[in-house]
């Protein structure tokens, strides 16, 4: 045989690179650092809805089709998310967290790749349950604008809501999960006093700078899409956007062990990866 | 000679793992990485159980982990696990394939983009359908299929799917497995099945 393959299709790696750095320079969104594997999944997936025969070919459909690019970035993110997802998190939050946050007179969070919103509202009424919601603002930010515009509006399909009420009810909720929103039809829209307190805005953790002085961040399940050097320099912007004391949240299976950043944080809990920023405030 | 060992299996996958893995010597020359599918609020005692029967070393997979020789990674409830070119595992949290996370396919296709044709891929006992594209998708590159004999699985359904979606190099019974891994993890193994004219 003539061609001795390569490892990863080093032609196919070369093409999906172009089309990478190609998106870059036309509309600023970097994907370089992404881990590869899923991404290259949802690229492949894609090609295949938008006819792409190969990554070039994509490249040449999105480089002067902004509306394409939008339907692009859709695919691109991630918006797989539930009220209340891991509950234990939510529920070492209000033990473990709140009671601090109390002491001050009033807090900013930051839901860091907020997707369409689940996990912003769920904060919304736990700090409502703890009396403590009129004294917090939470900034929810994704680079997805179509996911943004479905977290502004808190509305969501009511076949999930007893999957969300037991989630709730696992967190610690203290009251009727349903007492937070009214339905109608198929739908769930959750009450607009929990909505006042949200303030919902583009923000891409990949390119832009720091966000304000937080109390608390959560930003759960991004960085495992992200490669080391992506990770590292993401963890630091979500450093330098804590307050001194400030938690940081991270998913279930994501940590600061091995990571730039980690002297400047100790663990509160562990297991449920929440963090506090204890060391020096500069990297 | 072949790289690493990819695994997939969902009912009666316990049993088809307390059988394999205690089977495999401490020593075993591969990593081995597996989804069996569990319930989504399944914790992750299943691979401390695992690890405390074999000698083999058995974890959960963590993100950004780099695959190592002699240990087994079991794919965390409600995560897919994936293989990177740097042949380190990352982790997400993307939909659901074939209605699972983990998906089988998810952790094969990106093994096999790794691995190529020094990826053996094994579908065992399961109730659904996943694992069958992932296995043919091995299979094309020139990878090692073995499949679980769906007339004595515990669970016919995913070992027959995985057969009709692609050949199989070997259809065992699930005794057999652990001394096929020891014997295609051999140096010389490759030979036997002149599998491309590389060999």
């Amino acid at each position: 045989m003539m061609h001795m393959p390569s490892p990863v299709h080093e032609a196919e790696k070369m093409e999906i690179d172009r089309l990478l750095t190609g998106i870059r320079d036309r509309y600023g969104y970097d994907f370089t650092h992404y881990s590869w594997a899923s991404l290259k999944r949802r690229i492949d997936r894609v090609c295949d809805h938008m006819h792409a025969a190969s990554y070039t070919a994509l490249l040449d459909k999105l480089f002067y089709d902004d509306r394409l690019f939008d339907e692009f970035l859709k695919h691109m993110s991630i918006t797989v998310t539930e009220m209340f997802r891991d509950p234990p998190v939510y529920l070492a939050i209000r033990e473990k967290i709140v009671p601090l946050l109390k002491t001050f007179p009033f807090v900013k969070i930051w839901h860091a790749g907020c997707a369409t919103g689940e996990e912003a509202y769920s904060m919304a009424i736990l700090l409502h349950e703890e009396g403590f919601l009129g004294r917090a603002r939470l900034y929810a930010t994704d680079f997805n604008k179509h996911s943004l515009d479905k977290a502004g509006e808190g509305i969501y399909p009511a076949k999930n809501s007893e999957l969300f009420a037991a989630n709730y009810h696992a967190a610690g909720g203290k009251g009727n999960f349903s007492d937070y929103y009214s339905a109608s039809y198929e739908r769930v829209k959750f009450k607009d006093y929990l909505k006042e307190h949200i303030t919902f805005s583009y923000h891409n953790l990949v390119t832009d700078g720091v966000f304000g002085e937080m109390n608390l961040i959560c930003c759960r399940n991004v960085l495992i899409y992200f490669d080391k050097i992506l990770q590292n320099r993401v963890l630091t912007q979500l450093a330098e956007s804590l307050r001194h004391g400030g938690f940081l949240c991270l998913g279930n299976k994501e940590t600061l062990n091995f990571t730039a950043v980690k002297e400047l944080f100790e663990p509160v809990d562990p297991r449920q990866r929440i963090y506090k920023k204890s060391g020096a405030s500069h990297v | 000679m072949y790289k690493a060992v990819v695994m997939g299996m969902s009912a009666g996958g316990m049993h088809a793992l307390q059988t394999i893995l205690p089977a495999l010597p401490r020593s075993f020359p591969l990593p081995i990485a597996i989804v069996q599918h569990l319930s989504p609020h399944y914790d992750s005692y299943l691979a401390e159980y695992l690890d405390r029967i074999s000698s083999i070393s058995v974890k959960e997979a963590e993100d950004k982990e780099p695959l190592q020789r002699g240990t087994v990674y079991l794919a965390p409830p409600n995560y897919h696990l994936l293989v990177e070119p740097d042949q380190t595992f990352s982790l997400s949290v993307d939909a659901r394939v074939n209605y699972c996370c983990p998906s089988i396919d998810v952790l094969f296709e990106s093994a096999s983009d790794v691995f190529e044709e020094a990826l053996i891929g094994v579908v065992l006992t399961g109730a659904n359908a996943d694992g069958s594209c992932g296995l043919k998708i091995i299979k094309a590159r020139g990878g090692l299929t073995i499949v679980q004999n769906p007339a004595t699985a515990e669970s016919p359904y995913m070992p027959r799917a995985a057969l009709d979606a692609a050949s199989a190099d070997y259809v065992v019974d699930i005794g057999s497995i652990a001394p096929l891994f020891r014997r295609l993890s051999q140096p010389q193994s490759r030979r036997e099945h002149g599998c491309s004219v590389n060999c």
